[in-house]
């Protein structure tokens, strides 16, 4: 009599730690398709063709830490003059963890006066936000900010 | 029912620089959510926007899922004439919008 019970219990434990296990595992292959940093950097090459970018010159605003990710105000700015000869080009915006990695280019020139443009982007997550800027001399500049967001975008059903 | 919200200064000095703030109604599905059913809901954007000033392009901007519903853009630009700015949003499934603003410039 005693026999039965002890197996049942040993099968339910053995079941209940296979579960455990299979658990963990679904955890990284249910995650939703997001821009991997390699497809950030590809994504990249894309604008720049391969020419360096250096770190400077851009002014990338966004909060540090978002709640709702929906709407996340952000604004770049970029500290060059607006000359018919030298001026900014355009302005390219980047993420790390969404599904894509493009957020948004926006494209000016010397009637712009000031290189400076502002939007509200969705986040899908807590990631990196990388701004690039292109310059009249072919020049690439660049600046990165971390975002943490508590309630991230994408996830809510639609009924 | 589309529709736009356009901030201009009605008034400028020649060579002011001048904020524009533009903001469009869209939903700007991004192709990524899914119904209770589980079927993907299709991608409906605004893919770009176009700011001319008296025919001229000054400022466009390539638009990704990852710009949030009711795209809200901002811009500056340097008051050179009087004259007319025409905005212009296209997105999926056909859409189009425009809308216009008057500057006159001292």
């Amino acid at each position: 009599m005693q026999q039965p019970t002890n197996s049942s219990r040993r099968k339910f434990l053995g079941l209940a730690g296979g579960a455990a296990a299979l658990g963990a595992l679904p955890v990284v292959i249910i995650r939703p398709a997001e821009a991997t940093p390699a497809m950030l950097a590809a994504a990249i090459q894309n604008v720049t063709g391969g020419a360096a970018v250096r770190t400077g010159k851009v002014k990338l605003e966004i909060p540090p830490l978002v709640e709702n990710g929906n709407t996340v105000p952000m604004t770049v700015t970029v500290a060059h003059p607006m000359a018919p000869e030298d001026h900014v080009r355009s302005i390219h915006v980047f993420n790390e963890k969404n599904p894509q990695p493009n957020i948004a280019n926006f494209h000016l020139g010397p009637h712009n006066g000031r290189a400076q443009v502002s939007t509200r982007i969705r986040l899908a997550d807590s990631q990196k936000i990388v701004a690039i800027a292109k310059l009249s001399d072919g020049s690439f500049w660049s600046a990165s900010v971390d975002v943490v967001v508590t309630l991230a975008a994408c996830t809510e059903e639609v009924i | 029912m589309a529709s736009a919200l356009i901030n201009v200064p009605a008034k400028a000095k020649r060579g002011d620089i001048i904020e524009i703030k533009t903001l469009m109604s869209h939903i700007m599905e991004t192709g990524y959510r899914h119904t209770a059913s589980g079927e993907i809901v299709p991608r409906n954007i605004i893919t770009s926007f176009t700011c001319r000033f008296n025919g001229n392009e000054i400022f466009r901007t390539d638009l990704f899922p990852a710009i949030s519903a009711n795209p809200f853009i901002t811009f500056f630009t340097t008051a050179t004439e009087s004259g007319k700015f025409e905005f212009e949003w296209i997105g999926d499934r056909g859409f189009s919008e425009t809308a216009s603003a008057s500057i006159s410039v001292e």
